[in-house]
């Protein structure tokens, strides 16, 4: 019982650093991309050197968050891991036929406006989001 | 799968919360589990069995 106290305290102090650390990664890599975003146009006046090395900086950034998704998910227990890897999977599924679906459209111009990779991950997000409320719900 | 665990966490006085902090695993977890909801893995299974004193097979059972 002892044994089981302690694994337990460990266990939850470990979910609680992977949040945080999952949330530390995630913002750093949102400002890198308004950075490089940004930056061109009001900082650096598109010189692409500094472009470059924000862009390196922001891959890095991604690189570190992904990392530590990883880990998040894996301090998480198995159903809360399993609602979001079923999630995951239909956030895929949704992107990868979405995505492609719209991109017919931009070619096959029966949409005016070029089709932007921020629909699609609006429609991952969206679709992540929903898969994680239904999930959750299935096994309240 | 059928399963003992409210029954067992009701002969030791325990809310599914405290069941929840013994085996590491979320309140939401332990009800899913109560309910047939879901299956817990080899490891969870054994941290139950280990907790309860009891053979995996003493606490879940097979519906097949």
């Amino acid at each position: 019982m002892t044994l089981l106290m302690n694994s337990k305290t460990s266990t939850a102090e470990v979910r609680k650093y992977s949040t945080r650390n999952l949330a530390i990664w995630t913002v750093a890599w949102t400002l890198g991309v308004a950075l490089a975003t940004f930056g061109a146009i009001y900082l650096w006046d598109n010189d692409p050197t500094f472009s470059i090395i924000a862009i390196i900086i922001t891959t890095l950034l991604g690189i570190g968050m992904i990392r530590a998704n990883i880990k998040f998910l894996m301090s998480q227990d198995e159903l809360q891991r399993k609602i979001m890897m079923d999630a995951m999977g239909i956030a895929l599924g949704t992107a990868l036929v979405g995505g492609i679906s719209y991109s017919m459209l931009d070619t096959t111009n029966v949409i005016s406006q070029d089709a932007e990779i921020s629909y699609l991950i609006i429609l991952i997000g969206v679709s992540y989001m929903v898969s994680i409320l239904i999930g959750n719900a299935r096994y309240k | 799968m059928k399963n003992r665990l409210k029954v067992l966490r009701a002969e030791n006085d325990m809310t599914q919360a405290q069941l929840a902090d013994e085996t590491g695993v979320s309140r939401q977890t332990i009800n899913a589990i109560e309910k047939g909801k879901f299956d817990p893995s080899l490891p969870l299974a054994f941290r139950f069995s280990k907790l309860f004193n009891l053979k995996i097979e003493e606490i879940f059972e097979d519906e097949n």
